[in-house]
């Protein structure tokens, strides 16, 4: 039945803020009355008429001082009782708590967690120059990044991902171009089935057609992750690579590995190719234009294009190989297209907004063709001189920074292409126009209706010279794209466009069409 | 290992806005930032600034300090003689608000207060000796921080001066500043004529006593529970003091009479306080140099414990970076002018007054005040909108400090440099607006902003501090 004091100096509360707090801690169980006040007189005589005080009794506070006075019928209890007052007394009232941030727009990361405090990833796309900052904040606060921007410095991506590394946390990029973690899309990224397979990729196109074969095979995928384009130099070491690996490796839902880049250096991919050897999960790898035999090893495969790792990934999933090429059909059409040459035209163009789609085309059609010019060559002596100038065979990656500079990527802004296009057919030693067309998130919400209106000007252009050129095409996506792959395709087959199923079929056919042509291929 | 693929990532969107737009469309969760390059696109600030966030020396540092700052406790101790009381003065010493600047570079306002000074303390008779005087290089000059001491616009304290003792109950540190002369003709604002001067002698020899007579028969007065109250009334205790100098007078008014001063003295001294809304800004700027000084000096940490102004520079200090000062231009101040006065007339921005600001007040306070927000054409609403804007530069709250119209809301406080920075969002300050002339006084008041690049050069010398 005692009364317990206790002083909180320097602490000033208006009487109706403290009259609450009173009535609040009389409500704890075992508090039997209770009083919060300044220390005042005048407070001090009301609390000796509420018995709380012994008229006798004087206190060590001023009227600066906030006094808190409990009856317990425990002794035990008033701690209790004077523990909550006192948290009453500082707590942040609950209509304040929710709006007293509101009104600007979250500007940092920081203040960004402060408004989602479950956020878990940073996703960068600024200035390149700002970018490594952002993604050192992000990994700092304890969230994983993804860094889309390019023109990373090489010291900077070590930088990061040593940190992310050492922090236990997931430094994707720079200059990553898709990821799909848990069915959230990344940057560019397509709609795609959820499923068995997990991927990473060095490259974000090759990441997109590996998931959308995946997807039209009808397996899934159960995370896509982006290392960025240079992880596997000698330099950074793969440490996205491997780190993803153990990932995927640790994630119960995962059973087919594919993983996706061009050749790294020798000891890079030996440790690589080691992790993923060693893994519980058979992998799938496609170090696009290295051989296969260098790769090969237990529990792992090779492959050779995309296609192929995506052919292999959904039957080591599935059990069963997908539908394979309809060869005698291709066949069939290559002929046709060929067929309808004139004597002058032995070359195919390749237009590409995909730089992995361009560079795989470059590689199989150098294999059957020979030389084929490219800003992103199969062999570095097949470097073109002008990339504004088509030569012979070639094959221009329209997104190199060359092009890019002051406009949006060509996946959103076909402008070039279109252009390209027209002055393609307008040369007449042009057989075949072989195209990429990427759909998805992030890119253009009708790319087949900005191709097609181009590909019928330039047919007519041609025709009008009495020349007629093959146009192959192959559309990356799905189904579930905002885009509809069925419908996309639909568009430029009716546009009169032969179309593979893949980058790399698409690339074959117009390889035949030229071979079938020439009456015998090279080599 | 990454917990990345542990469940679908909730995602904060630093660019375009499209793949925010995606992750919301395919059914996840994207926060878009409204993003700008920190430091208006210094990549090397940037990067300082990227080393510090959420660093965990840094966070640690930052915690140390901010409680620091929330425990002080500053009393009103007394009153004393500027010579016998500050750290450091000497006999032909001025101290003046801002970071440190020389004579030459001085704004007119200080430059006439410090004629003022010298006039007062009879080092020279008339205004060309005291310039002499100064130009033969015998008078010492230094800022009023670097001893523990604020003062409002010029800040100039004098030897003779009597200032404010204010000690920290808590952590044992002690801030002074000068008493407040009223409005119009005042040394503060450069004014020198005979009437400023003898004022000032009043005030050391009447003034000065009395008040000191009744703050020791109090005992001292507790000035949180004070600042806390006059929040409650419509003060921000830094542009607006009416309320908080009315409670002050409250407390003063008996003590003066009950310690034995004089009628016609206590009568004087009560009619002056009485007369004066500003009574209490000095007080209120030595209480909050003890809250901003009890967070200095904690390595590592980032917190903003000084931004000052001396009219031609702005100056920010951090705990972590010692006594250096970053400085920027002093910028000028949007308000409203008295009528006869246009914006050419205005001096930059002027004293060391934002130490309110520095500790919570002020500015930060603006909710609490909504009168003063007419200064700039606001609202109320805008008032509370400054308010919750600079939540997200400070490291937290203060409960001793509760804004009524945002819900009883604590205070924010303790500005972090990281988070002004990282935001581009600079701290707001409430102020009055000096003429650029000496001595023609006040002209108006307004709102400014503390310039960014003085957080910017902070961060750079705090990054090079911890990790060299």
């Amino acid at each position: 039945m005692a009364v317990e004091k206790r002083v909180v100096s320097g602490l000033y509360r208006d009487s109706v803020t403290l009259m609450q707090c009173a009535s609040r801690v009389e409500a704890l169980p075992g508090v039997e009355k209770a009083g919060a006040m300044m220390a005042t007189p005048a407070n001090l005589d009301l609390a000796r008429d509420a018995g709380l005080l012994q008229a006798s009794e004087s206190v060590e506070a001023g009227p600066n001082d906030l006094l808190l006075l409990v009856q317990t019928i425990d002794a035990a209890d008033a701690d209790a009782a004077f523990q909550e007052a006192e948290r009453i007394l500082t707590e942040v009232p609950k209509a304040a708590a929710g709006d007293e941030r509101a009104e600007v727009a979250p500007r940092s990361i920081r203040m960004g967690l402060a408004a989602k405090p479950d956020a878990s990833l940073v996703l960068v796309s600024t200035p390149g120059e700002y970018a490594a900052s952002e993604a050192i904040k992000a990994l700092h606060l304890g969230m994983d990044a993804m860094v889309f921007s390019d023109n990373v410095s090489v010291a900077d991506e070590i930088e990061m991902k040593r940190l992310a590394h050492d922090a236990g946390l997931l430094l994707m990029g720079p200059d990553c171009g898709t990821a799909i973690i848990g069915g959230v899309p990344l940057g560019f990224a397509n709609v795609v089935r959820r499923g068995d397979i997990g991927v990473i990729g060095a490259s974000g196109t090759g990441t997109q057609q590996v998931t959308a074969l995946i997807d039209r095979w009808g397996a899934g995928v159960t995370h896509a992750i982006g290392t960025g384009s240079h992880d596997l130099s000698a330099d950074v070491g793969a440490v996205t690579m491997l780190d993803a690996l153990s990932a995927l490796e640790a994630d119960s839902e995962t059973k087919v590995l594919v993983l996706v880049s061009k050749p790294p250096s020798p000891e890079v991919a030996e440790r690589v190719l080691a992790a993923a050897s060693a893994a519980r999960t058979p992998s799938v790898v496609c170090f696009l234009g290295a051989d296969p035999a260098s790769i090969e090893r237990p529990g792992v495969t090779a492959a050779e294009t995309l296609e192929d790792a995506a052919a292999l990934a959904v039957e080591l999933s599935t059990g069963e190989a997908p539908p394979g090429a309809a060869d005698a059909a291709d066949a069939a059409a290559a002929k046709a297209a060929a067929d309808a040459l004139a004597p002058s035209q032995r070359f195919i163009r390749g237009l590409y907004s995909g730089g992995t789609f361009g560079y795989e085309a470059a590689l199989l059609l150098s294999a059957r063709l020979g030389a084929v010019h490219s800003n992103t060559p199969a062999r570095p002596e097949d470097a073109i001189a002008d990339v504004w100038k088509s030569v012979g065979h070639t094959v221009i990656d329209l997104g190199d920074d060359v092009f890019t500079r002051g406009r949006p990527h060509p996946m959103i802004d076909f402008r070039l292409r279109v252009d390209r296009i027209a002055e393609e057919a307008q040369d007449p030693e042009v057989a075949v126009v072989l195209l990429d067309c990427v759909l998805g998130y992030g890119a253009h919400e009708d790319p087949a209706g900005q191709l097609v209106p181009a590909i019928v000007a330039a047919r007519q252009s041609a025709e009008a010279d009495g020349r007629r050129i093959a146009f192959v095409a192959s559309v990356c996506g799905t189904e579930g794209d905002p885009q509809g792959l069925a419908g996309q395709e639909r568009a430029l087959r009716d546009a009169g466009v032969l179309l593979g199923r893949s980058n790399a079929h698409a690339a074959r056919i117009a390889a035949d069409i030229v071979a079938s042509h020439e009456g015998s291929e090279p080599q | 290992m990454t917990r990345l693929l542990e469940q679908a990532p909730v995602v904060i969107n630093a660019g375009l806005s499209s793949f925010a737009d995606s992750i919301t469309a395919a059914g996840g969760t994207a926060l878009q930032l409204d993003w700008r390059p920190p430091a208006e696109g210094d990549v090397e600030v940037g990067r300082a600034l990227a080393r510090l966030v959420g660093d965990s020396a840094v966070d640690a540092a930052n915690d140390v300090a901010f409680g620091r700052y929330l425990s002080s406790r500053p009393v009103l101790a007394g009153v004393g003689k500027a010579i016998e009381s500050i750290p450091g003065m000497t006999e032909k010493m001025l101290l003046h608000s801002g970071p440190p600047i020389e004579w030459e570079r001085m704004c007119g306002p200080m430059q006439g207060a410090v004629v003022g000074a010298i006039i007062f303390e009879g080092w020279a008779a008339d205004p060309d000796s005291a310039r002499a005087l100064v130009a033969s290089g015998d008078v010492a000059f230094d800022a009023c921080h670097h001893h523990g001491a604020v003062g409002p616009m010029a800040g100039v304290i004098s030897p003779s001066m009597p200032v404010w003792l204010v000690e920290d109950a808590e952590h044992g540190g002690h801030a002074f500043s000068n008493m407040n002369e009223g409005l119009g003709k005042v040394l503060r604002f450069g004014a020198f004529s005979d009437d400023v001067i003898s004022r000032l002698h009043w005030m050391a020899d009447d003034l000065a006593p009395a008040a000191g007579a009744a703050v020791a028969e109090l005992g001292g007065i507790e000035l949180k529970p004070l600042i806390a109250q006059a929040l409650h009334m419509g003060d921000e205790c830094h542009n607006r003091n009416t309320a908080a100098s009315s409670l002050l007078f409250k407390r003063l008014a008996p003590a003066v009479l009950r310690a034995g001063v004089p009628t016609d003295r206590a009568l004087a001294t009560l009619e002056f306080i009485a007369a004066t809304d500003h009574f209490f800004l000095n007080i209120s700027m030595a209480a909050c140099k003890v809250m901003a000084d009890a967070a200095h000096g904690v390595v590592g940490s980032s917190m903003v414990t000084a931004m000052s102004r001396n009219g031609v520079d702005f100056g920010v200090r951090l705990s972590g970076t010692g006594d250096r000062w970053f400085i920027a231009p002093a910028p000028v101040v949007e308000g409203l002018l008295f009528p006869g006065f246009s914006a050419q007339d205005a001096a930059p921005d002027l004293g060391d007054s934002s130490i309110t600001e520095t500790a919570g007040l002020g500015g930060f306070s603006m909710g609490a005040a909504p009168a003063i927000v007419q200064f700039v054409g606001g609202t109320p609403s805008d008032a509370i909108a400054y308010s919750r804007e600079m939540y997200h530069v400070t490291l937290g709250s203060n409960p001793a400090f509760t804004l009524p119209p945002l819900g009883f809301a604590p205070a924010p406080g303790g500005i972090d440099a990281l988070r002004v920075v990282d935001t581009s969002i600079e701290p707001v300050i409430n102020t009055g607006i000096a003429h650029r002339e000496a001595g023609v006084g006040q002209v108006g008041a307004g709102v400014t902003r503390a310039p960014l690049a003085c957080f910017s050069q902070a961060v750079v010398a705090l990054a090079q501090e911890i990790a060299p």
